[in-house]
Parts: structure tokens; sequence; C-alpha cells
């Protein structure tokens, strides 16, 4: 499962990552991670049986957690079902079934490449 | 034909899509396609730039002559009589940009919404009105005819990109280093692959456009059959048209275009109809260009058939590269599904072209009489190397003993491998850290080539905030330099580049 960490300035310069696999042994993939001097962004990637317990660690380290349940909405209205999102796409989110785009909003990491490359705008990213 | 006509007309037609037909042919031979089929439906969805819409507003009163129209503050055309406009599908909006565009215009007008019209005129005695503010719906257009000069390609090339940048263009984005390949076009659904000899196509051919009812007026802009490119320059009436075939679209960093939904009828006459109606997938042949070539001629990385590209990947280097592609398929097979169905309802009839489109067309390339520089043209040729090897007095040696600031740094069969600015030497110095090159190099360096044309290195300079690119041949060889100084030399002995 994915989880998006919100790291507030006073803490970004922690090794809060490590210190979290540390504690809870936990197989933590950092899918995407934008940190800079004062703040940072970070989607993980977490056994679900062990989710909840990386979470609470996280947490205990004061960064908010917030899980990507549904990171990624199609407009099925505006979508024509082209593919252009398919092969733009790092973790393989989208892809045909018969002839019509679908998503699996599990594998998202919000990286956002996809809402620019959609022709039809049908994609939105729901931020947290 | 007519017979075939009779038979829509009493309902027996037997109608099936270019999606069937091969396995039909395949089954019942070209003979027994001509006895059992009456019509194959063709359809394309797809990005066509080339789309456009004659509006006639009726006149006002006082009477304007309209030179200059908005709709939507998109502007359109309006140097055709009094009160013809004609709205191009890849005109910008001034207030919205790339995100609103000639074909939104289109788009809301064929769902019902209103736009809003605002004109200047050229005042004249029977025209003496200046300017004009009014919102319009589609209804209230005299004419709203669409006449689109270049659409549904015979076959389109594919397209990737061999650099290290993301590159957003109009066959959408592109990932860095051979990263996806994007395609266009709707293989054997497409209509000119079912009739590549133009036995049924041509001028006057009733099609399927968008919807409603139109016609091919001709043989489209840059139409190449010698090549397997040709194109249909068709026309329509926008008031019968819905917006599940016509959809307004916008490519990141190019602009709007609009999604067109064409499909052509193919009455089955003979059996050699039947055979080019039964083409597949892996008999449309194209190329995969590389758009990192910024030029009219990019090379081709490899040949590649429709059912290849469709299949999600296609191999490039020895690794499988995932393709995708902007035109539906989806949406394509919906046009043939819906055109079969208004023949079957004995809504649409054939009819037969008053000539055949022409056999071989013209895609030049354009005549360029003003100068045109490329990087060979300004470019230092001479252009002292270092290895990487030489130590940091030696590099700053060098650089004092040369005319620029930048060192290029080779390996021993002479490729570059890095770059040394006066900066990073001195900041070594500072440190007093460093004592070889290889450790303060810059190793991604951006490069520019001999046939590049200067517009684009300057552009290179500028987007990188750098002032040198070293000039590398085929081999990554160093054949020059170019660099700010070039330019504004350039630029302060011809006042423009």
């Amino acid at each position: 499962m994915k989880l998006m960490l919100h790291v507030a300035p006073g803490i970004v310069r922690r090794p809060i990552v490590s210190s979290v696999i540390l504690e809870t042994k936990a197989l933590i993939n950092i899918e995407r991670a934008k940190v800079d001097a004062v703040s940072g962004e970070i989607v993980v990637d977490v056994e679900p049986e062990r989710c909840s317990e990386v979470k609470a660690a996280f947490e205990a380290r004061g960064v908010r957690v917030v899980l990507l349940e549904n990171p990624i909405v199609k407009d099925d209205e505006e979508c024509i079902h082209c593919g252009a999102c398919i092969s733009i796409c790092p973790t393989g989110t989208f892809h045909f079934k018969g002839s019509e785009v679908v998503a699996d909003a599990g594998k998202c990491v919000q990286c956002g490449t996809c809402v620019t490359a959609c022709p039809q705008r049908a994609l939105r990213l729901i931020l947290k | 034909m007519s017979e075939i006509n009779e038979r829509i007309r009493d309902g027996s037609v037997r109608v099936v899509t270019a999606e069937e037909m091969p396995d039909l042919v395949d089954e019942l031979g070209t003979d027994g396609a001509v006895r059992e089929v009456d019509v194959v439906t063709t359809g394309t969805f797809g990005a066509m730039c080339s789309s456009g819409l004659f509006l006639n507003t009726g006149h006002s009163d006082p009477p304007i002559k309209i030179s200059r129209a908005w709709l939507n503050n998109v502007e359109a055309y309006g140097g055709v009589a009094a009160v013809d406009l004609f709205l191009g599908a890849t005109q910008p909006s001034e207030d919205r940009g790339d995100e609103y565009g000639g074909a939104h215009v289109m788009e809301d007008l064929v769902s019902g919404r209103e736009v809003e019209l605002r004109a200047q005129g050229a005042v004249t005695d029977c025209y003496p009105r200046s300017d004009l503010e009014t919102t319009l719906r589609l209804g209230d257009f005299n004419q709203a005819i669409m006449v689109n000069p270049r659409n549904s390609y015979q076959r389109y090339a594919a397209a990737t990109n061999s650099t290290d940048r993301t590159l957003h263009t109009y066959m959408g984005t592109l990932l860095p280093r051979y990263g996806n390949i994007s395609y266009s076009g709707a293989g054997s659904l497409s209509p000119i692959p079912n009739d590549p000899d133009f036995e049924y196509i041509g001028v006057g051919t009733r099609i399927f456009l968008c919807g409603g009812q139109g016609h091919i007026i001709g043989s489209g802009t840059q139409h190449l059959p010698q090549s397997g490119f040709a194109t249909l320059m068709v026309k329509g009436d926008l008031k019968e048209m819905s917006a599940e075939f016509l959809r307004a679209a916008t490519f990141q960093d190019y602009g709007p275009s609009l999604y067109v939904g064409l499909g052509v009828p193919i009455p089955i006459l003979n059996e050699r109809i039947a055979k080019n109606s039964a083409v597949r997938d892996r008999e449309i042949i194209t190329e995969i260009v590389d758009y990192g070539v910024p030029r009219r001629d990019r090379p081709t990385v490899r040949r590649v058939n429709y059912e290849q590209l469709y299949s999600g990947s296609v191999e490039i280097e020895g690794s499988e590269v995932r393709t995708s592609a902007l035109s539906s398929r989806h949406v394509a097979r919906k046009v043939a599904s819906a055109l079969g169905a208004s023949i079957r309802r004995g809504e649409f009839f054939l009819s037969a072209p008053v000539e055949p489109l022409i056999a071989t067309g013209r895609n030049n390339p354009m005549k360029q009489t003003k100068e045109f520089l490329l990087v060979r043209d300004v470019m230092s040729p001479e252009v002292a190397t270092a290895r990487e090897e030489i130590s940091i007095q030696e590099a700053a040696a060098m650089i004092v003993g040369g005319p620029f600031d930048h060192l290029p740094v080779v390996s021993e069969e002479g490729r570059l491998i890095g770059m040394v600015t006066a900066w990073d030497v001195s900041k070594a110095v500072a440190s007093g850290k460093t004592s070889h090159i290889s450790e303060m190099m810059t190793r991604k360096v951006f490069i520019a080539s001999p046939d590049e044309p200067m517009e684009l290195a300057a552009r290179k300079l500028h987007h990188h905030k750098i002032s040198a690119l070293p000039v590398v041949d085929k081999d990554h060889r160093v054949v020059g330099m170019v660099t700010s100084d070039h330019l504004s030399r350039l630029y302060g002995r011809r006042g423009s580049l």
C-alpha cells in the first residue's frame, strides 16, 4: 500500500525513513521523493500487513501520513480511451481492458506525468 | 452501386466492419466475400490538427464588414467577405492559452453551449459599423460548415525520443532515452488503407464525419499516395455533428487540436476491392522516428507494423519500449459501427465519386529564401581539448592561453566525456581540495551538432543557462564550439538571427 509522507520543515533534515526501517524492519520502497531545504513529500510503498505499524512509526516522528487509497481519478466522460497515459506512467497504473483504458489506482505514486500527457485533460490527482 | 443503395433502401444490405473483413475473406475467398458482403465500414478517431470551420453569422444592423473576429477569445480569420469567418482548430485563445482553442469552440458549439463573438469591422459606406459583441449558439449561425484541409492520413510515423530530456510534442509526451513510443492511426480500421487505389474513395464520396454525413471534397494537403501517405480533404455540417465524435484536446506545450471521427463506407463491388478491404494491422507498415532531432527530416529508428504497435511494446536497440496511441481505437470502432448502423437503418446511402483522388501528390520541403544559419557556419572550428588526467594548473594554463572559458575533456579515442570551465578551476583552487580535472569536470555536457540550426543552439544556451556548447560529430568527437559570444557578435552585425 502507498503512503504519502508530508515532512514538515522542523524535521526534514532528520534520517526519518531509515530510522523507521530500522525500528519496524518493514520492507519500504521509496516510489517518489521531493525533498528541499524546507520540507519534503515522499511516497513509499509498504507491505499491506505492516502498513498501520509503519504509518504509526512515521507519525511518532512528527510526519503527516496519508494513505493513498484513490490517488488518481479518471473522468470517464472525458476519456476517449486513446491510451496516451499508458506508456508514460512509471508504475504501470493504466492498461487496456478490451479497447478501454482502465486505471489500477493502487499503483499510482502521484508523479503527475499523465495529467499533462492526457490530451483530453481527463486525469486529476487527488492531493491530500 | 445502385443495387447496394437499393438494398440499403429495402433493409437487406449486408454490412461488416473493416476489422471483420479479413477473417471473412480468409473463410469465403474474395469471390465469396463479394457475394456475401455489400459494404465494409471503416473508422478513425484521432487528433487532426488540419481542421477548421466556416461560420456565417448573418448580417447585423447596422451592418459590419468583419475584419477581425474572436469566438470565446479565439481568433477566427475575418478576411472572407463581410460575415464569413474561418476558425482553425489549433488557434489558441488569447486569455486561456493552449488549454482552450479553436477546437474547444467547436466542441462547445456542438455541445449546445453559447459562445461570445467579438468583432472589429472595416468601416465603409455600405458597412458603417466598426465593432460588435454578441452571444451565439450553433443554431444562430446561418451555416457552420466544417472544412478540413488534411484529415485521415493513410498511416502516420510513430514517435520516440533519443535525447535525455522529456519532449512535449504533437505526438504527446515522449520520455527520454527511448522511454516510450507514441503512435497514431487506426491501422486496418482506417479508411484509406482499405481502398489504397482509390477505387471508391474520391471527390464526392459520402462519409461519416463527426456523427453527421459529410463528403470527401478532394485529396488533402500534403497528399502523397505514392509513398503511402494519402490524405483527405473533407466537408460536413457542424449542425449534424455530435460531441461523441468531435472532441477538443490540448497537447502539453504544443497547443489545442481536434479529434475528428471519420468513417468511409466501402462498397464491395469486385474482388479487387474485397481483397484490399481485407487488409490486416500487420500489413500496414510505418516508421518510428526520433523526435529528439529537432529538424524536418527526423531519423528513422526502425520500421514497424500496426499489429506490433498495438501489442503494447516494440523493441528498440535490444530493449522493449512501451507503446501507446494518441488516436482512439475504441472510438474508431464506434465510428465504424455507427456508420454501419445508419446504413442498416436506411439513413446513409453510398455516393459514387465524381472522380478518384489523384494518384501522385506532392509534399516538398519549403523553399527558404532567407539565409538560414547552421551551427557549422557560426562555430569556432579550432578547439583545444584536454585529457582527464591533467592537473588543475595545466587546465588553467590551457584556458588562459585559449579563446574560451570552457575546456572540453575527451577520452583516449577523442570522444567528449566532460567539460571544465574557468569557474570550475577557480572553485577548485579556492577549496584547495582537488588536484585533477577528472574530479571536478561536468560529465553531463549539453552539446550541439554541426548541422543543427543556430537558432536551436541558441535556445539550448538560454534554456540551460549556459554560455557555451561543444559541437560534436556523429562519433562524439569535438569539432567546434559555439558560445554566447558568437551570438552577440551575430546579433550585433545583423540586427537579427
